[in-house]
């Protein structure tokens, strides 16, 4: 009887997740598969930029931590990896990765990667933008990089070829699930419920502890037990589809069915068609059911015909963006901290021409709800802080300078100051053809 | 918007809860109730109109409102809601991850309350 469930793990859900966790959940999750989800549109972007500076860079800066803690762990518990820390170098991330298994002794460890995500040299400049007028040709910015989202037909492949490690740039979040769950059972690509089914498992699982109590808890209303030592999520998936997603014993968190639900609609607009590279998934009768502590069932999710144009993110170099602020407190903070608002306006705008591209707000009175609501504040603790954004490095080092000269020039009590000048991209999304995609892979082993 | 005046003004955070995510300029907040019960009343207070006067400034776009009945949550897409979204938005929180609570700290609309 094939009651033996396929079990997936996430060992990290975004490029700066923790580490630690996901060992702990590869010496005792009894994984087939692990994934390291660890890209995001503005990762690859900011992942191009380092490409350029050294031909070697490019990927996640986290890969070579990440690879000597897990590489041994997975190897001695017989579970693959698939991940796209490769971001915008593949090649590079998989040829550190066989120097560090070559290094800890795993020999024989195959190791795969991925490319022909990176359409920068063929992407049509003529393409019109997703979500906004014009063409991409329109964009008065240089372009540091394209990529387009990979589905399951680039990954499956190195999964047939028997890679122990599947490393990728672009490859869309949920399709790294999807891909072995294909082909462990064996589905279709043509098997749109089944395909949508575990497109479902990806996506519940791609941010890893946002389903096991991360992203989640408010005292009194959702409480999570132990936050500080939550576990990453573990897929139990049947060859229907249906999964049981859990965790751990021992570990902190919690999976519920109120988690399964945040994160069933996180980043989905019409429930009934989330699009992505290897189908069109519905999750809009998706039954969820709890069946035991921790332990949470899905099921009914499907699916039907994958769109024919796929998703590329084009990265572009944004300038730069400088923040600074200087902080009040005690009897008037609020009042204090106003006038340093208004001035700092007053300064940047009169004396050095900086108006556009400003935002000014007052941590603790005003900031994150500051466009949106105006509130009561009752606080004698408050931060000024200033956003720039800009092209021209000067006028960010004017920014910070006259946030600085509060100390002195401003009103009484301002103290801690901090500045920062970071390099900034900006994304905008494309769709090309998916002719025009023809992904690759290379093994290589150690 | 308007703050409570009274203590038994009840909120949106009193029956549900809440995740917000990003795409683009765009910020979709799926919002379920703790109790079943509460939906129709959790609909009545969450329609598109209501929540785009509550922010005019905020929703330069339309109001999407998905149902899930069977689950007891809607999923509201706020276009043009991130202030150019994460890229060129200056918000410290550029993703729009707070505005769950934005929506959590509504008023409810009881007066139609059976």
């Amino acid at each position: 009887m094939p009651s033996q469930t396929f079990r997936i793990g996430t060992g990290a859900g975004f490029s700066a997740d923790r580490l630690e966790p996901a060992v702990d959940l590869v010496k005792r999750g009894n994984l087939d598969v692990l994934v390291l989800e660890c890209l995001g549109e503005r990762t690859v972007a900011f992942a191009h930029r380092d490409r350029m500076a050294d031909p070697r860079r490019g990927y996640n800066s986290l890969l070579d931590r990440r690879m000597r803690a897990l590489l041994p762990a997975c190897r001695a518990a017989g579970t693959k990896i698939i991940t796209n820390m490769g971001a915008a170098n593949p090649r590079a991330a998989a040829q550190r990765t066989l120097e560090i298994a070559r290094e800890l002794g795993l020999t024989g460890l195959k190791i795969a990667c991925i490319e022909g995500d990176d359409v920068t040299q063929s992407a049509p400049r003529d393409a019109a933008l997703m979500d906004e007028p014009g063409r991409l040709s329109d964009v008065d910015m240089p372009v540091v990089g394209m990529n387009v989202y990979l589905g399951v037909d680039a990954i499956l492949p190195a999964l047939q070829a028997g890679a122990n490690v599947i490393i990728g740039g672009r490859l869309a979040d949920p399709s790294m699930f999807l891909a072995p769950l294909m082909h462990h059972y064996g589905w279709a690509e043509t098997d749109m419920p089944r395909l949508g089914a575990g497109i479902l498992v990806g996506h519940l699982l791609e941010c890893g502890m946002q389903i096991t109590g991360g992203y989640f808890a408010d005292p009194g209303v959702k409480d999570v037990p132990d936050l500080a030592n939550c576990g990453f999520p573990i897929a139990e998936v049947a060859s229907d589809g249906s999964a049981v997603i859990t965790k751990l014993s021992g570990t902190g968190g919690c999976v519920t069915t109120a988690t399964v639900k945040e994160q069933l609609l996180y980043e989905v607009h019409d429930p009934s068609a989330y699009l992505t590279p290897d189908v069109t998934a519905d999750f809009s009768a998706v039954n969820i059911k709890s069946v035991g502590a921790d332990r949470v069932q899905i099921s009914n999710a499907s699916g039907r015909t994958r769109p024919e144009r796929l998703k590329v993110t084009v990265g572009f170099d944004g300038g730069f963006h400088a923040e600074a602020g200087v902080s009040y407190a005690g009897p008037s903070a609020i009042e204090r901290g106003q006038i340093a608002c208004d001035i700092v306006r007053q300064r940047l705008a009169q004396t050095h021409g900086i108006a556009d591209n400003v935002r000014v707000d007052l941590i603790g009175a005003s900031s994150l709800f500051a466009t949106a609501q105006r509130y009561p504040a009752d606080t004698q603790d408050v931060r000024l802080h200033v956003a720039l954004r800009t092209r021209d490095r000067t006028a960010a080092e004017t920014m910070l300078w006259e946030v600085e000269a509060l100390l002195c020039c401003g009103p009484a009590g301002g103290g801690g100051f901090r500045g920062a000048i970071t390099a900034a991209v900006v994304t905008k999304s494309i769709l090309i053809d998916r002719a025009q995609v023809k992904p690759s892979f290379t093994v290589q082993v150690a | 918007m308007s703050t409570p005046g009274r203590n038994e003004k009840r909120i949106v955070r009193d029956i549900a809860h809440a995740r917000a995510g990003d795409k683009g300029n765009t910020s979709n907040i799926n919002v379920w109730v703790y109790d079943k019960a509460d939906l129709e009343l959790l609909k009545r207070s969450l329609t598109p109109e209501r929540i785009k006067q509550a922010f005019p400034h905020l929703i330069t776009g339309a109001v999407d409102r998905y149902v899930i009945e069977h689950l007891g949550g809607l999923n509201l897409v706020l276009h043009g809601a991130l202030e150019g979204g994460v890229n060129s938005s200056l918000n410290l929180d550029s993703h729009g991850k707070s505005f769950s609570y934005l929506i959590l700290g509504m008023l409810l609309s009881e007066s139609d309350e059976p």
